[in-house]
């Protein structure tokens, strides 16, 4: 490869030798199109047309006289179509994969939100399409999974591991190792080698290039800070990097504190302090692992954000003081969510409810003059059963009980019918 | 890590990567296609992994590759991956796997190498995991996700102790990329039979032999080829065409399926001519 994809001490390309040429052909491929102006003038008319760009940037008045501090902005990713940031970075890798003539995409997913954009980007550019999702994951997602299933994706369970996102990785890798000639990993965030996380932070920075146009136009001045939920770190780059040469914007990545401190009840690489830096799944980075290097269980009620690594982007920031890293627990999530939906009717997905917890912290000890920006990644539809659980909602488990019954019964009919004819 | 003195190389003495050298010169001498195994230690405990290792001298193995169980062995295929998390599970650390080593390397005649993936050197800091590798008699190491590229520290640091450093030739490498790849070897190189992971089948056939031969030019280290490797067959067919035959998954297979013991009948019916 031409460039090494360092950033200080973070990233690089920790890579099988197998892989070594299709790296260089992506390499190239991204770098060619990073170069020719016509890439990204497709790429901006393929997301305007397709998926809901430029998505619009939203005054939360009623949570801003909440709060009584400053003025609330949201950068309203969620209506994206298929609902999350992810399509940004799946649409613009969809038309790489297609200059680099390959017919086939695979790719990890968590929340099931990568997998279910690049399905459809599958469905739409006429690729073949697998997904490796955590059995835990699909357990949890059924709604994208089903999703997933009907755009022609073969979602594949992953059982290894922790049967999450790392595992899903893994498998994600294996496939390729074997079917690189035709095939293409849609990687779905800021992290793995060089060239993903460089050139997903570049797809994504679309957002930031928008939000930063939309805060002059819109409220005439840039932020005082912006907050973004920090998975692998896509959405948090897309937005920062709007706003990275501003030095008097604050930018601030929250992480998943699930059950709050201590090894297995988070996945707060840089918030926390149990992450050490490490290389593991191709590149280096803060990884939550033990003094030998094994990685170790995470918790999130969220599905997008329990992932072991983070962006070495991100962890550069972070060493660099460029950025601050807060965490929210699986608590303040549901609430501050609760809160969203109550106040303005939106309603921000788990993982990007994250962000709505640090800002809704510290928006009351600043200035009414001052205006802070959150990035809601995507939006909550998937997340139903999680939340009704979360909230226990009786209505709700009366009609799951009741959507049982009805499937129990048809089921019955079906055996019945079977053993008629037997 | 272990405490013992650290070993200051004499340098009358042959370093490990050039004893290793030796002895697969001079076994090549007498045996036309040499056996390397691979196994995971600590599955499914160490008892049974020092059963394996004795069994497999007795029957003949001339080099074992010993991996150190990865949470995230990535270029791993499925048999070799449980292996490694069923080890993990059971509790293997790298300090149990440095103690292993050293016995097995006092005890049993044949070179030992290490396979593992990059931060299991890394979380011990390169240069100390390096130094403990040599004092426990390891004479050479394999790391699938360490391209020369990356690997600085840890090249140098092998080449401090005399290690042997195995980097895996592949049939998508370039003639210029098998070079570089061999300049950074010692002892052997490794080359993988196909794409793909460890553990699935490989079809062996004529169809190699471009590839062989392009390895064969790159290096004058002996070549040895693993990925698919399984059966008799399969040995008869690398005879004459490369050095080493590496059997690894099937080894595992056979222990699952059949018990520790029946792990010598396999070993010596590759063998058998
Ligand atoms: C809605 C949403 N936000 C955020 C994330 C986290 O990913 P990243 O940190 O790459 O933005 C996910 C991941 O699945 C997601 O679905």
């Amino acid at each position: 490869m031409q460039h090494s994809g360092y950033f200080n001490q973070f990233g690089g390309a920790f890579i099988p030798e197998i892989l070594v040429p299709t790296f260089n052909q992506l390499e190239a491929a991204y770098l060619q199109a990073k170069d020719d102006p016509q890439f990204w003038q497709d790429y901006e008319t393929l997301m305007s047309t397709y998926s809901c760009r430029a998505t619009p940037i939203t005054f939360a008045q009623n949570l801003t006289e909440h709060f009584g501090g400053a003025q609330i902005y949201i950068k309203r990713e969620d209506l994206n179509h298929t609902g999350a940031h992810k399509a940004n970075n799946v649409m613009g890798q969809g038309l790489i994969t297609r200059r680099m003539g390959k017919r086939r995409v695979i790719a990890e997913t968590g929340a099931g939100q990568h997998g279910v954009a690049t399905a459809t980007m599958a469905a739409k550019f006429g690729f073949d399409c697998t997904i490796y999702m955590g059995a835990v994951d699909v357990a949890r997602q059924r709604p994208n999974v089903f999703w997933m299933e009907q755009m022609g994706a073969e979602v594949i369970a992953v059982e290894d591991g922790s049967a999450t996102l790392k595992d899903a990785i893994n498998e994600a890798f294996r496939d390729w190792v074997t079917n690189m000639d035709d095939t293409h990993y849609v990687l779905g965030t800021a992290c793995g080698p060089y060239p993903f996380p460089e050139m997903v932070c570049w797809l994504q920075s679309i957002i930031g290039k928008e939000a930063r146009q939309q805060m002059l136009e819109r409220v005439g001045k840039l932020p005082e800070r912006v907050y973004a939920c920090v998975g692998g770190g896509s959405n948090a780059m897309g937005i920062f990097s709007g706003f990275l040469d501003d030095k008097e914007v604050e930018l601030v990545g929250v992480e998943a504190g699930g059950r709050g401190r201590g090894m297995g009840h988070h996945a707060a690489r840089l918030a926390y302090d149990d992450a050490k830096i490490g290389v593991a799944q191709g590149y280096k980075t803060y990884f939550l692992q033990n003094g030998d290097g094994q990685m170790q269980d995470t918790h999130s009620v969220s599905a997008g954000l329990d992932y072991v690594g983070v962006s070495p982007i991100l962890a550069d920031l972070h060493e660099r003081g460029a950025a601050r890293f807060e965490a929210a627990t699986d608590d303040e999530v549901v609430e501050a969510m609760r809160l969203t939906v109550r106040k303005e009717g939106l309603i921000p997905a788990l993982e990007s409810s994250h962000a709505f917890v640090q800002a809704f912290k510290e928006a009351p000890s600043m200035a009414s003059t001052d205006v802070i920006l959150i990035n809601q990644s995507g939006r909550a539809d998937k997340d139903i059963f999680t939340v009704a659980d979360a909230i226990d909602d009786p209505k709700w488990k009366q009609f799951i009980i009741n959507k049982a019954e009805e499937y129990r019964r048809a089921d019955n009919s079906i055996d019945n019918t079977g053993d008629d004819h037997a | 890590m272990l405490t013992t003195a650290s070993t200051t190389l004499e340098t009358t003495m042959p370093s490990p990567a050039e004893q290793l050298r030796e002895t697969l010169r001079a076994r090549r001498e007498q045996k036309e296609l040499l056996l390397m195994t691979h196994i995971v230690l600590g599955y499914p405990n160490f008892d049974d992994s020092l059963c394996v290792v004795e069994s497999m001298v007795k029957d003949g193995v001339d080099l074992m590759e010993l991996q150190i169980p990865f949470s995230e062995p990535m270029a791993d295929g499925p048999v070799i991956l449980r292996a490694n998390a069923q080890a993990l599970a059971a509790g293997a650390t790298t300090e149990q796997c440095m103690r292993f080593a050293e016995r097995v390397s006092a005890e049993f005649d044949i070179p030992f190498l290490f396979m593992t993936y990059y931060n299991i050197l890394f979380a011990t800091g390169v240069e100390q995991f390096v130094r403990t590798m040599a004092e426990v008699g390891i004479q050479g190491a394999i790391i699938p996700d360490l391209p020369p590229e990356e690997g600085g520290e840890y090249l140098s640091a092998m080449k401090t102790q005399g290690l042997a450093p195995v980097h895996i030739f592949t049939p998508s490498s370039s003639p210029e990329r098998l070079r570089e790849l061999a300049q950074h070897s010692d002892g052997l190189v490794y080359c993988v039979a196909r794409k793909g992971v460890t553990g699935k089948d490989t079809a062996f056939s004529s169809d190699l032999d471009a590839y062989l031969a392009r390895c064969r030019e790159s290096t004058d280290l002996p070549l040895a080829l693993g990925f698919g490797v399984k059966s008799k067959e399969d040995m008869d067919f690398l005879r004459g065409r490369v050095d080493i035959a590496v059997v690894g998954s099937e080894t595992i297979r056979v222990m699952e399926q059949r018990g520790v013991g029946a792990v010598s009948a396999f070993i010596e019916g590759l063998n058998a001519r």
